[in-house]
């Protein structure tokens, strides 16, 4: 038994330092179950590496390399960044390097493949590491220096981050998803509401949370400054760890851990104590729109009804999941993409595409007259597959706002959830799927 | 650590897409990087990296410095700009640890960062805990790391860390 009563950040620090308490503000060294890097931290990466001195990394079963920004290579550098990154996977032999045709938007299938389990300890150097705090991991974004530090020891320093509890109530209105839930979030507490914190979602409104608003919620806690964004082992995340590949890590935990003594869910224990708090009711949360230049800068949809817009895009580590795609394709069903916008819809892994493509989805993308994209992060941050001119205004299901980040410094975007995202695409400027579907 | 030079100021949430815009980030090399930092932000920045005028100045900024990504190119940027350091209300938390990590010095000193004059000359002395405004004759204290910060920092990064670690008997 725990000597204290510790919120899910602490248990999942302590069990990977070997600890039966650790104290928020404790600086700790942990043993990481998983580090991962893509097309443009990678060679960084691989450089401080070789820096370090080390031959070979800790484990080769516990470093995921997934090209995806700039993806399929976008530029003869970006080829080069890709080859780096691919010879590095190579000479280490890492299995779980995902090339072309065989990949996907990393925090879409890292998860997806079973290569992160509930209670992991895992670093990525990628911002949006945050994601697997769906799946009850302890993830976070780090820089390329530290995740050649984690490749070469197997592990990596931490502060203990201090909690802040956001509880949810009530079940969400029509079209709204989490996208919507963790913009009103990002809203009230702002960019650095959660600096050094570990958000951690509770309460009875999760039993209405599907995985996939699950992991837009975890993904976009860096938004709010959040080291991690946690969300306890419940039976909706069970059901999905039981979906995984045969014989990967995800399905031979819930197989050992069952067995073992806490059994499969993880939460915080009662009594933890939490430094800040919040309460959402879900019911009370409107389709919501972030407008430039910053994820904070949150208005509902209906007050922005009538802003022109370019381009829609569909996709991304936080929305470009079989619910994301199911939902927009519902809105568009019957519509055409407005003549003056262009609509760019990602799916966020083969799998994922080759589903919507048996549901019958890129279909009715097409014929609507949207582009379909192979899986890459792209437009998200200005690379390619979608950027924006001087002038151009984007509806995006992505994560960022800030100036420039989708191209231009004179472009803007407008953060939001697949249907804000359809219904707008349809009437060339933000929209509610009410105005579409009627 | 001591450090003087020229400051560079800016507002909050100076974040990582303008600190290096992702449209390079097809490359690594310190120069490189360092040759478009801040271009979207402050071309006049960008122009005295490139002319060679940077030698120590301090960026002195609002809170949340370095919010958005992880990216590394960030902190390297302005690390090969010719930065000696970065002084700032706050910082988003991933961008203060690649900082330290790489032998960039950042102080989070609110009172400094706001109590400094643009284009004013900068002194700083960390052993000494103390900012200057040499030109404005204004003071302030800062304060330490905490002592394991400190023990990566005194060994010139995380890699020079990384290989004591490795090198142990």
């Amino acid at each position: 038994m725990p000597s204290k009563p510790m919120t899910m950040a602490q248990k999942l620090l302590a069990a990977h330092c070997g600890r039966e308490y650790v104290s928020p503000g404790e600086f700790v060294m942990a043993r990481v179950d998983l580090v991962l890097a893509n097309d443009i931290t990678a060679p960084i990466a691989v450089r401080e590496f070789r820096r370090i001195g080390a031959k070979r990394v800790f484990d080769p079963s516990r470093i995921a390399l997934v090209p995806d920004h700039f993806i399929p290579q976008k530029d003869i550098k970006s080829a080069e960044q890709a080859k780096a990154m691919r010879e590095f996977a190579a000479e280490q032999s890492i299995v779980n390097y995902f090339e072309v045709g065989r990949s996907g938007i990393e925090h879409a299938l890292l998860p997806e493949k079973g290569l992160v389990c509930p209670g992991d300890l895992v670093v990525g150097a990628d911002s949006h590491t945050c994601t697997y705090g769906a799946i009850g991991a302890f993830a976070t974004g780090v820089g390329s220096t530290d995740a050649a530090f984690a490749m070469a020891l197997g592990k990596t320093w931490f502060k203990v981050p201090e909690s802040f509890k956001v509880t949810l109530t009530g079940k969400t209105r029509p079209y709204v998803t989490g996208k919507d839930v963790i913009l009103h979030l990002i809203g009230k507490i702002g960019v650095d509401g959660a600096t050094y914190k570990a958000l951690e979602f509770s309460g009875p409104g999760l039993d209405g949370l599907s995985m996939d608003s699950r992991f837009a919620m975890a993904n976009m806690a860096v938004e709010a400054g959040a080291k991690a964004g946690l969300f306890p082992v419940d039976e909706i995340c069970l059901r999905y760890i039981a979906a995984r590949p045969l014989g990967s890590r995800a399905a031979g935990w819930l197989a050992s851990s069952a067995a073992a003594a806490g059994g499969s869910h993880i939460s915080a224990d009662t009594g933890a104590s939490y430094q800040q708090s919040v309460e959402i009711a879900l019911e009370d949360v409107e389709l919501l729109v972030a407008l430039p230049h910053s994820p904070a800068n949150v208005r509902p949809a209906r007050e922005v009804r009538g802003v022109a817009i370019n381009q829609c895009i569909l996709g991304s580590c936080t929305n470009g999941r079989l619910e994301d795609l199911r939902m927009a394709a519902a809105v568009l069903d019957g519509c055409s993409v407005h003549p003056a916008v262009r609509m760019i819809v990602i799916p966020a892994t083969q799998d994922i595409y080759l589903q919507a493509l048996k549901e019958g989805l890129i279909e009715k993308f097409i014929r609507a007259g949207a582009a379909v994209s192979t899986p890459t992060c792209g437009p998200c941050l200005g690379g390619h597959m979608g950027v924006l001119a001087a002038g151009e205004r984007a509806v995006s299901t992505t994560n960022r706002n800030f100036v420039g980040r989708m191209g231009h410094v004179e472009s803007e975007v407008y953060l939001c959830g697949p249907a804000v995202a359809a219904a707008s695409a349809v009437l060339g400027r933000i929209a509610t799927p009410e105005e579409v579907v009627g | 650590m001591k450090a003087r030079g020229k400051a560079w100021k800016y507002g909050d949430n100076v974040d990582t897409d303008v600190i290096i815009p992702a449209r390079y980030l097809n490359v690594s090399e310190p120069a490189e990087l360092a040759r478009h930092c801040m271009e979207d932000l402050d071309p006049g920045f960008t122009r005295a990296v490139v002319e060679g005028k940077i030698r120590g100045d301090i960026v002195v900024a609002g809170s949340n410095f370095g919010c958005g990504s992880s990216r590394e190119h960030a902190p390297i940027a302005l690390k090969a700009s010719g930065i000696s350091c970065i002084i700032a209300k706050s910082f988003a938390r991933i961008f203060f640890r690649n900082c330290i990590n790489i032998g960039l010095p950042i102080i989070e000193c609110p009172e400094a960062a706001d109590g400094i004059d643009a284009g004013h000359l900068v002194e700083v002395d960390t052993d000494a805990g103390l900012i200057r405004d040499l030109d404005a004759g204004t003071e302030w204290k800062s304060r330490g790391y905490p002592e394991f910060l400190e023990g990566i920092i005194r060994a010139g990064g995380l890699v020079e860390y990384a290989k004591s670690i490795l090198n142990k008997p």
